[in-house]
């Protein structure tokens, strides 16, 4: 028996809708097989991940509290990557995105203003788009790799937030704990609801996801992002520029990933401290991918990347299983994602008897 | 059963009739009754796609036998199976009658066939002794390999230097030693794939002629072109295949080239025709002393391009493929950008200056380009046919496409609507009203790209291979389009590697040879013989050099 994958003469688009509900199913199986292996019920497991945390109303207001941020960062790098730009660094420009926008409440901290919260998250946009630019730059004037250099831009961005909150920054009567002073109530982005966590960051989502949807699907701009992600020199002949697509991709993308440090910063945690950086900017990854890059998508990709982490820490507590979990069953996502994605292109043919057998046939017959 | 036995017997003949000994490498010559090498029945899927389809081919000893078909006709598919890089689905083959079994490569080398494929597989910062050396075993010692790289090379007329650096050979001396490599695994059969496409007529000569001594020994050639000139000259028998199957089988000597065309085609091909007179109308392109640097080590830079193209005229440029032609076409175009790397005293479409301007702004002023790759050049290979016309056309329409707001909704009905007019004027075969460019065939979508900027009536076409690969019923019908173009005031400019075609249509040739364009002369005055060396690089300086053409 032989399997090969044949390529469609055109893209199924079956498929290309039902490709991620597909990589979801897979998912589950392979969580329940790792459940089983760790030895743990496995229907008991999936429950608590997957079902358990929609039924309360407070893990619900956590998994939009996630979702925020993994919403606007995968929109970012939904269009980045359409473009043919891989920015693997939304983690560092989420946090200078937070830490830009933070500067007014920490050094204007009596500052009241209904001007303050605006100019927090257009000064939050700017940090992320700004600190983008320096690998969209690199790239399109040295032709550097933007893989490595935005990964490494990373790291950077956590030890100068880390330094900040530990130095200059620090709250002096905060006993010694790393952070800043708490916002005061101007800084504060207000939550959806007076008991909620969640806060106006989810409409910020939103309102960018259906922004990003209409720029890419119906606009020219969108139509350049698509032609150069596919094909760089077909893009020159249309005239358009793709080292000014590089550029521009990645300022929109650090912008939202800015965006969505400061609403995090000024929404949830109403300081700025040195647990900012908790992996939003890479699990965004998975999200744009299992969003299939548009932007409605990546809105109900967010909400099940975000049950993932709930329900990871709903089965730390009650089935004892260690926060790695949670992280495994995002890998798990990522990888049937991208492999289900191969079913859009091409489709399984399975033929019995391998061409060695056959020939093996062919020469006894001739024999 | 009777094959058993028939292999047999000639395995007995074999060693009986050995009659001749090469000089050179001591391999018996064996009986011309027996053919060399036979298909038989040979079918070869791709999932749907019948590649091959119940192939039959023999091919004598001691002959020069051609295996003709348009692009798509499955001659590398066979051509593959034989030298043991594709497994056929069902069919066998025999070698002097005997069943043989080529699994990879490596066994058909050591059957005895060997092959010069069409793109050459060498290393250009190795000498050519060590390109040859990398294809036999590593006892061979290297001094070995050039010494008999050098008597072979001597013996067949193929000079070619042992200790030269592959990097600075041109195109003929790199086949050479592809060549020199075949012929030192003394192969019965040498399979060549289109060996002239990339030489100039004397350098093909010289192929012709080594390939007649190879012929004179006793070997056999399998020689796959669409060149039907070539082919009656060289060879005694061809089998024409068309969709996969073998439609004849003959000696191309009794058939002019018409006729085996047709064969191959399956159909009469419309003449190209050309109104004979020489009306020209104001300079459209002119471009004076256009230099640019080489923008990667693997192109090529442009030396002092001079180049006028009147309305009204197709001016062609010859040359062989990677002198210079895409990077002259990048620089026409405006693809190439506007910066530093490209230098000229001239370069205006229209009467207007166009060095600063980018591709789109030179389309506003009524210039169209079809560049030579399809797919991912010329199209968008997973975007519809109706999203390929914005590719080319949302700054030069933009009255009728993109409207006050660059909102797309706004002209997807347009679109469409220029997609199936550009369709149904250029005759384009799809299989759903608005398929994905990569899912047409190569003529239909050359077709489809040539027909996108007609449908604009421009003002100046320039094309970069306009038919390559093309069947020969498109290539017909986008010749005939693009003279007509010109006669409808219009100015063409043509690059193409094809001199059947620069004949049919130009009203001007000039030839490209290293990055620099010779003279445009009218197309009544050329012959072959001066392209040819021309494209060689060596101008018989006739005194014309400076002058200011047309």
């Amino acid at each position: 028996m032989k399997v090969q994958l044949i390529k469609r003469s055109q893209p199924s688009n079956w498929l290309a809708l039902t490709s991620p509900l597909l990589a979801l199913a897979l998912t589950m199986v392979a969580g329940a097989i790792m459940f089983a292996l760790l030895g743990k019920n496995p229907a008991t497991g999936l429950y608590t991940y997957f079902i358990q945390p929609l039924l309360d109303p407070w893990s619900r207001d956590q998994i939009l509290v996630k979702a925020t941020p993994l919403i606007l960062i995968a929109i970012g790098l939904a269009i980045c990557f359409r473009s043919g730009n891989w920015n693997i660094g939304a983690e560092g420009q989420y946090l200078i995105g937070g830490m830009v926008g933070a500067t007014i409440p920490v050094l204007f901290n009596t500052w009241d203003s209904p001007m303050v919260l605006p100019l927090m998250l257009v000064m939050g946009i700017a940090g992320g788009a700004l600190y983008g630019a320096i690998p969209g730059f690199l790239k399109a004037k040295f032709n550097t790799n933007e893989i490595l250099t935005s990964l490494m831009l990373v790291y950077v961005a956590q030890q100068f937030v880390d330094w900040l909150v530990r130095g200059p920054w620090r709250d002096p009567d905060g006993f010694g704990f790393p952070g800043t002073k708490s916002f005061n109530e101007s800084a504060v982005l207000p939550a959806l609801f007076s008991t909620w966590d969640a806060h106006y960051g989810a409409v910020l989502a939103v309102i960018a996801a259906i922004i990003a949807w209409f720029v890419l699907s119906k606009t020219l701009k969108g139509f350049e992002v698509s032609v150069l992600g596919q094909s760089e020199r077909a893009g020159r002949f249309a005239g358009f520029r793709p080292a000014a697509m590089t550029i521009f991709a990645f300022c929109v993308s650090g912008g939202l990933a800015g965006l969505a440090g400061i609403a995090e910063v000024s929404g949830s945690v109403e300081k700025l401290d040195d647990k900012l950086s908790l992996g939003y900017g890479f699990s965004a990854i998975i999200v744009a991918f299992l969003g299939r890059l548009n932007p409605l998508g990546i809105i109900a990709a967010g909400i099940v990347l975000a049950l993932t982490y709930i329900g990871g820490e709903a089965a730390q507590i009650s089935m004892g299983l260690s926060d790695r979990a949670a992280r495994v069953f995002q890998g798990l996502l990522l990888f049937f994602v991208l492999a289900c994605d191969t079913l859009i292109h091409y489709r399984i043919q399975v033929t019995a008897g391998s061409a060695s057998a056959a020939r093996a046939a062919r020469a006894e017959g001739a024999g | 059963m009777p094959g058993n036995k028939q292999s047999d017997e000639t395995t007995g003949a074999c060693q009986s009739v050995t009659q001749a000994t090469d000089p050179l490498l001591g391999a018996p010559l064996l009986s011309p009754q027996v053919p060399l090498v036979e298909a038989i029945g040979i079918t070869k899927l791709f999932g749907e796609l019948k590649a091959n389809d119940s192939v039959d081919l023999t091919v004598q000893q001691g002959e020069i036998h051609a295996l003709l078909g348009e692009n798509g006709a499955g001659k590398s598919t066979l051509v593959k199976i034989l030298f043991g890089s594709l497994q056929p689905t069902s069919g066998s083959l025999r070698w002097l009658g005997q069943p043989l079994n080529v699994a990879s490569p490596s066994e058909a080398r050591k059957t005895g066939i060997g092959m010069v494929f069409q793109h050459f597989s060498l290393f250009d910062a190795l000498t050519v002794a060590d390109n040859i050396a990398l294809g036999f075993d590593s006892d061979v010692s290297l001094s070995e390999v050039a010494q008999t790289a050098r008597q072979v090379s001597v013996d067949y007329g193929l000079p070619l230097d042992p200790s030269a650096v592959v990097g600075d050979l041109s195109v003929g001396e790199r086949q050479r030693i592809e060549i020199v490599r075949c012929l030192m695994q003394n192969p019965q059969l040498v399979i060549l794939d289109e060996p002239t496409s990339v030489l100039t007529p004397q350098e093909a000569d010289r192929l012709f002629e080594v390939l007649f001594r190879l012929r004179d020994e006793g070997r056999s050639v399998l020689y796959i072109s669409h060149r039907l000139e070539e082919v009656r000259r060289l060879c005694t028998a061809a089998t024409i295949m068309r969709h996969g199957k073998v439609v004849d089988v003959c000696d191309p000597r009794d058939s002019s080239p018409v006729e085996l065309a047709a064969r191959m085609v399956g159909g009469d091909i419309a003449d190209v025709t050309r109104a004979e007179r020489d009306q020209s109308g104001p300079i459209i392109l002119e471009a004076q002393n256009l230099s640019a640097e080489a923008a990667t080590p693997f192109s090529v830079r442009l030396s002092k391009i001079n180049l006028h193209v009147h309305a009204g005229e197709v001016v062609a440029i010859a040359g062989i493929s990677g002198n210079g032609q895409g990077e002259l076409f990048a620089a026409l175009s405006g693809e190439a950008g506007v910066t530093g790397a490209i230098t000229c005293d001239t370069l205006r479409i229209a009467d207007k200056d166009v060095a600063p301007l980018d591709i789109s702004q030179r389309r506003k002023l009524g210039a169209a380009f079809v560049p030579e790759e399809r797919l991912g050049h010329a199209t968008v290979p997973q975007m519809e046919l109706s999203e390929n016309v914005l590719l080319s056309r949302h700054a030069s329409d933009k009255d009728t496409l993109t409207s006050a707001a660059p909102i797309r909704r706004k002209f997807t009905s347009e679109l469409s609507a220029i997609a199936k007019r550009v369709c149904d004027a250029m005759d384009v075969r799809k299989g759903t009203a608005d398929p994905v460019a990569a899912s047409l065939s190569g003529g239909n979508l050359q077709k489809y790209v040539v027909g996108r900027e007609l449908d604009r009536a421009p003002k100046l076409l320039i094309v970069n291979q306009p038919t390559w690969g093309v069947d020969a019923g498109a290539a017909a019908q986008i010749r005939q389009d693009l003279i007509n173009l010109a006669e409808a005031g219009a100015a063409v400019l043509v690059i193409s590697q094809d001199l059947d075609e620069i004949f049919q249509i130009a009203t001007k040739i000039a030839v490209m040879s290293d990055g620099q364009l010779s003279q445009a002369e009218p197309a009544k005055a050329m012959t072959r013989e001066r392209i040819g060396l021309l494209m060689s690089g060596s101008d018989d300086a006739d005194g014309t050099n400076g002058a200011r053409a047309a």
